[in-house]
This record gives structure tokens, sequence and C-alpha cells, in this order.
């Protein structure tokens, strides 16, 4: 063979193995428990999503494929989903890349259901990649579990088979508020700014009325590009109009970014909010900007949720508890799990109790499964709106809000700071 | 509106458009020079980014440093592109070169997509700042300034100064008769591809220097450097200069206006304005 062919062939070889990924778990010939007389069969459940190896939602979309994986891990080592009749589902996943774009995310799970042909379909990472994905698993009558997107426009499409793990956006900064104001009852002007997408406009459209109906007056309410880098001239505009609050953000890299030059510039605001960004752990590489700002989280290590807080919502509990899940996070990746890794693992956890509850693989079986679900996990509780309108639409899981704050050796760290029945401090205003 | 914002934005938008008006010259010197029209600015603006964040992060030398180095470096890609991609087509129709550069773009951004990853970067460098009266200047933004600034007068001396400077231009005005001169016209070409290429790379190591990054990053600002080349002139480098201090000054004064998300609609729409009524743009096309 030529040389050229040869390398030829390495490169198709590279970039096949580049698109796609397959996590397949050691088949274990039998299950490990049974205790029936029937003898178990062991089948493999395909799953199949994409995530974004590349492009804008890159961090926090790799944290919730993390998640999915540890998933299956822990599944596996425990020999596998046990149905009543026998049955032992081991769970592999197929996954590609989609890029950030929706695009993609069509095409590939177009690819899923009808070449890969999978069994069952778990979400992209964030919002729009979500809705590109719940269109095509509607159109082919497939079931989603939705690891990681909270847009409330989404689920009010009248979908019959997307279920949503995340609180919806509208919940985002609602809390914050609510923190804020407790925290500082003096605090009158508050400017909203966010990412001008669909899941950030959401999360504002909520917060804004309820900001006016507490009584705030809202300074500046203005959106801006994703993939804005420079936002000095627009601090100018916000510190001019002197807010004493700024809650808002978008995604990680702007989020980000905005925090260091809101720092930069010295904003003078007592309190800020921002979504996505200061939930991600390495959102403490910006050093001194990161410290006193607030972060709306699906979940964070430090949650207390448990067999007792499940007994008191009088619905039962499922799965590891939130220091099982993070040390075993740890242990498999060096680095501590961020909520949009809960959100993955969730999401797993929920296909697991509806194909447990159901008894069986068949669609509509789980759907009715899936539909009855009122669980607590250690992510938290969930259940779906059975609504027509908001079909699968999360309606029991609350957010929490983290602070990173300096502790007395002088290192950042993240301290849940509301709800106050879970904090682990007292919220800081910045200095 | 607010006008207590109006000085600060202003100083910030024409601070930047300093580092705008470098990448911009950098555009505009190759299609100058050759009439080519550079699909691969973006990515390459984005490699100055990497090469600094490297530099600095692997072998801890001064992101400064790395910045000097980052247009030795592109100097010597460009060289690089322009006799891979370019030498080969640079008498075909624009559409052919315009392809060819995209095929470049289209590779960088896959091998640093892989290499990199689309993680955010960012170059940990601190210079303080000068603050008063509402206006706050960041010391990295300044020094970006005054490299630009001797960016552009070093090309400019040696575009006027220098035997070879001189024969890049010669090559520019009149190929076949800078060929019977005996000026040998792909040397020149290729080193005119090499000055763009180090220009762009050294307008994104100073970029790294005040912003977050990715490989992709690079989009952003190949984009205002279309707009920038055309609102001063096609293949004009100073115009390309003043065309950033215009756009980096109009983004500024504008957010404190008009929505912010309006400020890039406003860009376009000046490129299109240019395009229709003063094609040649501000100070003419081709100094």
């Amino acid at each position: 063979m030529r040389p050229t062919r040869i390398v030829a062939i390495a490169i198709v070889g590279l970039v096949a193995a580049a698109c796609g990924g397959t996590t397949t778990p050691q088949a274990s010939g039998a299950p490990t428990s049974g205790g029936s007389a029937a003898p178990a069969v062991s089948k493999a459940l395909n799953i199949g999503f994409t995530n974004s190896q590349t492009g804008a939602q890159q961090v926090a979309s790799t944290k919730q494929t993390e998640g999915i994986k540890l998933w299956v891990d822990q599944v596996t080592k425990a020999g596998g989903i046990k149905l009543k009749d026998g049955t032992v589902l081991m769970p592999q996943v197929k996954f590609y890349d989609d890029e950030s774009k929706t695009d993609r995310v069509q095409a590939l799970y177009t690819r899923l259901i009808n070449d890969d042909k999978v069994d069952f379909l778990l979400s992209p990472y964030s919002s729009g990649l979500v809705k590109a994905a719940a269109v095509i698993t509607e159109q082919n009558g497939r079931l989603m579990v939705t690891a990681g997107g909270a847009d409330d426009v989404t689920m009010e499409q009248g979908f019959k088979g997307v279920y949503q793990v995340y609180a919806p956006g509208s919940k985002y900064l609602i809390g914050a508020i609510d923190l804020m104001l407790k925290l500082d009852p003096t605090i009158k002007k508050v400017a909203i700014v966010n990412e001008k997408d669909s899941f950030s406009a959401s999360v504002v459209a909520a917060a804004n009325p309820y900001a006016k109906s507490k009584g705030l007056d809202v300074v500046v309410a203005e959106g801006y590009d994703t993939g804005t880098t420079d936002f000095n001239p627009f601090i100018n505009k916000i510190q001019a109009a002197g807010p004493d609050a700024i809650i808002g953000g978008g995604h990680f890299e702007d989020g980000t970014t905005f925090a260091k030059q809101l720092f930069d510039k010295r904003v003078n605001a007592r309190f800020v909010a921002l979504l996505v960004a200061p939930a991600e752990p390495t959102f403490k590489d910006i050093g001194d900007a990161a410290q006193f700002i607030v972060g709306p989280s699906q979940w964070e290590p430090a949650a207390k949720y448990s067999a007792e807080t499940a007994k008191a919502a009088n619905v039962p509990y499922f799965g590891p508890t939130p220091k099982e899940f993070t040390d075993r996070y740890v242990a498999k990746y060096g680095s501590q799990p961020s909520y949009q890794s809960s959100g993955g693992y969730a999401a797993g956890l929920v296909l697991q109790k509806a194909l447990e509850d159901a008894g069986s693989t068949d669609p509509q079986k789980l759907q009715a499964a899936l539909d009855k679900i009122d669980v607590m996990l250690f992510y938290g509780r969930v259940k779906f709106s059975l609504d027509a309108k908001t079909h699968g639409k999360q309606i029991a899981h609350d957010m929490v809000y983290m602070q990173w704050q300096k502790g007395s050796d002088g290192k950042l760290a993240t301290q849940l700071v509301w709800p106050q029945d879970a904090a682990t401090a007292q919220a800081q205003l910045r200095k | 509106m607010s006008l207590e914002a109006l000085l600060p934005s202003a100083i910030d938008g024409l601070m930047l458009g300093f580092v705008y008006g470098l990448a911009a010259m950098g555009l505009t010197l190759i299609f100058g020079v050759m009439k080519v029209i550079n699909l691969s600015h973006g990515p390459v603006i984005a490699l100055g980014m990497f090469a600094v964040f490297l530099l600095s992060s692997s072998f801890g030398i001064n992101p400064y440093l790395g910045v000097l180095a980052a247009a030795v470096i592109g100097l010597l890609f460009g060289t690089l592109i322009y006799f891979v991609a370019v030498d080969r087509v640079i008498n075909a129709p624009e559409l052919t070169t315009l392809l060819a550069t995209f095929s470049v773009n289209l590779m960088i951004i896959g091998v640093g997509t892989v290499l990199f990853t689309t993680s955010p970067r960012s170059v940990d460098i601190d210079l303080g700042a000068l603050r008063g009266s509402g206006v706050t200047i960041l010391g990295t933004h300044a020094v970006a300034v005054v490299i630009a600034v001797l960016a552009a007068a070093a090309l400019y001396g040696f575009l006027f100064r220098t035997r070879v400077g001189k024969q890049v231009r010669a090559v520019a005005n009149n190929r076949a008769a800078a060929e019977l001169m005996g000026i040998d016209s792909r040397r020149m070409l290729a080193l005119a591809f090499g000055i763009g290429t180090a220009l762009a790379m050294t307008s994104g190591a100073l970029l790294s220097t005040l912003f977050a990054f990715t490989i992709l990053s690079g989009g952003t600002y190949e984009l205002k450097s279309f707009v920038i080349v055309v609102l001063g002139g096609l293949g004009n480098p100073t115009g390309a200069l003043v065309g950033g201090l215009v756009i980096g000054l109009l983004e500024g004064v504008l957010t404190v206006f008009i929505p912010v998300a309006w400020v890039p609609v406003f860009e376009y729409l000046i490129f299109l304005v240019m395009l229709q009524l003063r094609p040649a743009g501000l100070l003419g096309s081709r100094a």
C-alpha cells in the first residue's frame, strides 16, 4: 500500500474517532443478583445523545457528559438495570460532537434515531441545542430526557415525549432576588443584563417583573450578543446608572469575562448574580474577580437531599447520596462536579427509575412511568408537568444559590448561601 | 442615555480601535499587494492569542515578549501559507485565492480545536489601572495601544524607508513593471503575506492580554477587520488604522446611546453604506 494511502486511511480514522464516541461498559454475561427462578437475560440498552466537544458550550457540555458516563459506570458496576421480568439492561451510550450548533444537533439526532437505532435519547447541553433536538425526537415519536436545558419556551410547545430534569429558566434569578433583598433590604436599583439567547432571555423575562413586583427600580435592562468579549463600554453605561445590584449574564464564556471586567472597572454594585458561569468550578480562574459573585445552580455538592428530606416530602429516595455522587465523580475525573455534571447523572437516574417502574423498555409503558415519576434524587426532587401545553416541564426541582467566598486560608471556594435552611455559609455583599 | 458614560466609553473604544486597526492593516496589506482576500485572517489572529498563552503558561515567558515572538512566528507562518496555499493560484481569479485561504482557515480551526479544544483561555497579566473622574484606563489596554502604534510605525518605516519595502510597494503598484525592473515579485508577495500575517498575529497577541479567548475567537475580529478595511479603503494600511479607530470609537460611543445588542447592526450598516456610496473607503483604496 502506498504511503499516501496509509496516511489517508489514518486521517479518515482519526476524523471518524474525533466525530463520534461510544462508551460501552464491560458487558456482563450474567447479572450479579437475581434470586428469581427465571434465568436473567442481559440486554444492551442503547442511549444516544450529542455533546459539545467543541464550540461555545464545550465546558459545560463536557461536565454533563461526564455525569452521564459516571451513571453508566455505576449502573454497570451494580450489574445493570434489573427489570421485574428478570431482564437486565446494560446501558451503553453513543454520542457525537454537535460542535454547539443546532443544525449539527438535528442531523445527529436523526442519525441516532434512524441509523444507530438507539433505544432512548438524552439531550445535548444548553437550551438552544435541547430545543433543536426536541423537534427531531418529537417528529420521530421518541422519548428524550433533557439532561441540561432550562428554557421555559421549549417546554411550552406541547411536546409529548420530552422530559426536563432542570428547574426551568424562569426560576433561575427569582431566588437570587429574594436572597439579595434578605441580605440587604436597602438595595433599590438593579441592572438586569443578559446574553441574547433563548435561555437567558427566558430567565430575565421572569426576573424583570419579579424585581419590579418587589419594589426594585430596574435601571438597565439590556441584552448583549452571544460571543461578546469587550463589555467595557457596556459596563460604563451600567455604572453610570448607579445600580446597587447587577443580575443576569448568560453562559460560561461571557459570564466569566463580564465578571472579570466588572472587577477591573471597580463597579461598586453590592450584589452581583450571574447565570451558569459561577457554578462552573473553573470560574475561580479569574481570581479575586470571582469573589462575592452569586450563581444560581441546579445543584451543589453541599446539597442536603437525603432519605429524610424525601420522607418529609412524602416521595421515595432513589440513587446515591450527594456525597456518594461527589466522591465517585472526584475519584473518576479528579475534579469537583458542577451542576451540569449532576444534570447528566440525574437524567440517567430518571431513565433508570422509569425503566424499573415500567418493568419494560416498551416506549408507551416507559412514557407512562416517566409521567408518574415523583422522586427525590441526590440532585433534588424531580416531577414532570402533565398539563398538555407544558407536558414534561420540570415542576418540583428547586434552584440553590452559591457564592464564591474567600476562606480563612485566603482561598476562593463556593458556599451554598440560599435557601437559608440548606446554606453552608452566610451570603456576603461585595466590598 | 447616560452622558456620564460617554467619555470613558469613547476612551475604551478608541484604545481598542488601535488593536482593531492593527489587525485590519494585516488584512488590507495582503489585499493591497496581491489582491487576495485572506480568509485565514481570523484563525491567524487566534493563533497569535495562543502563541502568547502557550509561551507564558508553559515557559513562563513575559506576555509582551510573547507578542514579539508572535510577530516573528506570524512572519514565518504567513510566508509558509503563501507558498502552500496561495503561490500556485496567485494569478487565478480572486474567488480561487479566497477559497484557498478559506481552506487554510478550516485547517487551522480544525487542528486548533483538536489541540486546544474550545475552552476559554486567558493570559494572566495585571498591570494595574489609572483611575479618575469616572475613567478607568487599564495598564494592559494602554500597553496594547503603544505596541499597536509601534507596530504600525514599523510597517510604515519598512514600506517607505527600506529598499525591500519599496520593492513590495512596487509589486503592489504594478507587478509586471516591477519584474521588468528586476524585482523578484514572488519573494515580495510571500514577504507581504508574511507581514500581513505577522500583523494579524500581533493583534491577536495583544487581544489575548485584554480578553479571554478560544481558538474560535478570531472570527469576530476577522469580521470587524473586513468592516474596517472597507471603511478605510481596501488595500490602504493608513485607512485601516483610521478605520479601526472609527469602529472602536463607534462601538464605545454607540453603546451609550442605543441598546448594546444593536451596535453590531450599525457596524454592518456602515459596511453596507460604504460599499454602496463610497467603495473606495474614507481614505481611498491603495495608498
